[in-house]
């Protein structure tokens, strides 16, 4: 199975995918998931290695799937179809199945993002504590316009999640790695300019 | 990272009692606190004289079920030849609740005590640590405490001089709210999508990998080394009310409430004493309008049965909800309760994981027609429709994702039944553009 063997996935966990993605991955991002440089292997080097640290901790390879995909959205920024077919090559699944987990999970990115990936609360507890308004600023102040897109400059993704499980800290909002609490619309361009 | 409350008064705390001082993170921190002890005490008793320990706490699993955690670890086989596993839910993403994150930010250390503790008892070697894809600080410290506690010999290959070999790995989500429930998350740890699986078989009897598998939310096991530590009795002893509800509880409140956070409480204590004398009440010029006591997937409740309500298992049942996850999301007399709704109906929604036809369809149909009602363009026969497919979402699916979005439509239309009333009826502007 070559790395590039991914491409032909696609069918598998489309339905659940399309319904998964209701609100972040609709039509904003479009067709967009393509590379088209040269593909290079992810694991090799220190991230085989982690890899291979990885098989010890469970039984089977399989098991390593998700571990793997995270592996390759910190190289990558995000998980293309070549990638997949990596991911399935080296953990001996095809890439239909990788595909079908891949687009089950919502933190996985199947598409380019910004250089800064935003993620904020709009669920009930925060909703009820101004999130709407928070999400409002975000997408103005990043220049995004709507959730999904990429700002004309590529620095920033907005994306509206559901619950992240800090409801006492209304509205939190996950920068990249970095969460952020207690956010309000008026708070929103001092934490943007920390991100270039 | 927002830094806690300090306790009021009226707090029991046991498991937050550290929350906020940053050296109790570390291992020596720790250790100085008091920490491990109750690991290395058990290390010398056998697994059964601790799972009667624990059966003697009365404690009951902190997840939401409140099964009881004794009877869980003592339905494993007993040396059949099979590897055992302990997996320990930190998937934390119900509406409402926040508590197991402050746990891994502020104690690892005691969680991963009572992880071992756990292991022990049940006769796993390893316990897989399942921690949200979106907690990354709260993975950040785990990953250095289980550094930590494996180079100082309280986990590894040798637990303490003891010959035991306990192993925590931590597994990261990838963005699931459906891996908190529990064969879903064993799905997710064997690298498949999060599809809960039908029971039986339980996972005691085929769990991860197949293997005899017993999963226990932060919260209980963080609990596990006080009752080894000062025993089952003791625990049992912490109970204003009824005595199958036991222990202290740790209560995220969050919404309209003037000090939002985690306060442990003793099983038992009242919803009005929570609210108006821990939390500070309402906000200047505001009332009670409703809470949702047990994260967003329990029953509403009015601001009368709240405010009449004792904060244990059985007192929030005989009030018409549930305890849940003790996620306690309170709304004062702003909310529109037709739009929060619609909001949770579109959570579930969201994260249904789409297996079965009821659940599926169901969310996304409730949710759909909430949207006309908001839109302005509600009708009548919408009451009997939502609370119809409700019927349909009720105890029909293998797990309970769309009982849990059926259960505030149901209790909504019950208690605010004039709110979508004045929708349907054009008395109140639309809240959603025209769908």
């Amino acid at each position: 199975m070559s790395a590039t063997a991914g491409q032909g996935g696609s069918g598998a966990g489309a339905a659940a995918g399309a319904h998964r993605g209701m609100s972040e991955h609709g039509s904003a991002h479009g067709g967009k998931g393509t590379e088209t440089a040269p593909y290079e292997r992810v694991f090799k080097g220190e991230r085989l290695a982690r890899l291979e640290w990885l098989f010890t901790k469970y039984p089977t390879k399989q098991a390593c799937l998700l571990p793997a995909l995270w592996l390759v959205q910190e190289a990558r920024g995000w998980i293309s179809e070549p990638a997949i077919g990596e991911v399935a090559e080296v953990l001996d699944l095809t890439p239909a199945y990788v595909k079908g987990v891949v687009t089950f999970y919502t933190m996985y990115h199947t598409h380019p993002v910004g250089r800064h990936f935003i993620q904020v609360c709009t669920t009930s507890p925060c909703n009820i504590c101004g999130a709407e308004d928070v999400m409002k600023a975000l997408l103005r102040e990043t220049g995004c316009g709507d959730l999904g897109a990429t700002s004309p400059d590529g620095r920033f993704t907005v994306i509206e999640v559901e619950c992240l499980g800090a409801c006492g800290f209304a509205t939190p909002i996950l920068v990249d790695d970095d969460f952020i609490e207690g956010v309000t619309p008026e708070k929103v361009s001092g934490i943007l300019q920390r991100y270039q | 990272m927002g830094y806690p409350h300090p306790s009021h008064p009226k707090e029991n705390p046991v498991l937050s009692k550290h929350f906020g001082d940053p050296e109790a993170r570390t291992y020596d921190g720790w250790v100085k606190r008091g920490g491990y002890e109750g690991l290395k005490k058990i290390l010398r008793l056998t697994p059964e004289a601790v799972i009667e320990e624990i059966k003697t706490s009365g404690l009951r699993g902190r997840g939401g079920a409140g099964f009881p955690t004794g009877l869980k670890w003592s339905l494993m086989p007993k040396a059949d030849g099979r590897p055992h596993y302990l997996v320990c839910n930190a998937d934390e993403s119900e509406p409402g609740t926040f508590k197991d994150r402050e746990i891994m930010r502020w104690t690892p250390h005691g969680l991963l005590e009572g992880c071992a503790i756990a292991a022990y008892a049940i006769g796993a070697e390893r316990c897989y640590i399942y921690i949200r894809g979106e907690f990354t600080d709260p993975y950040k410290i785990m990953d250095q405490a289980v550094e930590e506690a494996t180079a100082r010999g309280a986990l590894g290959d040798n637990a303490f001089g003891s010959g035991k070999r306990i192993e925590v790995i931590l597994h990261r989500g990838a963005g699931a709210y459906i891996c908190g429930e529990e064969t879903a998350m064993l799905n997710s740890i064997e690298g498949k999508r999060g599809n809960p699986r039908i029971k039986p078989p339980y996972p005691a009897q085929a769990g991860l990998f197949g293997m005899p598998t017993t999963i226990n939310n932060v919260e209980t096991l963080a609990a596990v080394p006080h009752v080894v530590m000062r025993g089952g009795e003791w625990y049992k002893g912490l109970s204003l009310s009824n005595p199958k509800s036991t222990g202290t509880k740790l209560i995220s409140v969050c919404g309209h409430i003037q000090r939002p956070g985690n306060y442990e409480v003793t099983m038992g204590t009242p919803m009005k004493e929570l609210i108006y004398d821990m939390c500070g009440g309402m906000r200047p010029g505001r009332t009670l309008k409703a809470v949702i006591p047990g994260g967003s997937s329990v029953p509403i409740m009015s601001a009368a049965e709240a405010e009449d309500c004792l904060l244990d298992y059985e007192g929030v049942v005989a009030k018409g909800s549930m305890l849940g996850s003790a996620g306690m999301i309170v709304m004062d007399d702003t909310t529109d309760m037709v739009y929060q709704i619609w909001r949770l109906a579109r959570f579930y929604a969201h994260e249904s994981c789409a297996q079965c036809t009821q659940c599926r369809e169901g969310t996304a149909w409730t949710t759909r027609i909430l949207e006309r009602i908001l839109a302005g363009k509600g009708k009548q026969e919408h009451f009997q429709l939502l609370l119809d497919l409700s019927d349909n979402m009720t105890g029909k699916t293998i797990c309970v994702l769309s009982d849990s979005c059926a259960a505030p439509i149901v209790s909504g239309i019950q208690k605010f039944r004039q709110e979508f009333e004045a929708y349907i009826q054009g008395a109140r502007e639309p809240a959603l553009a025209a769908v």
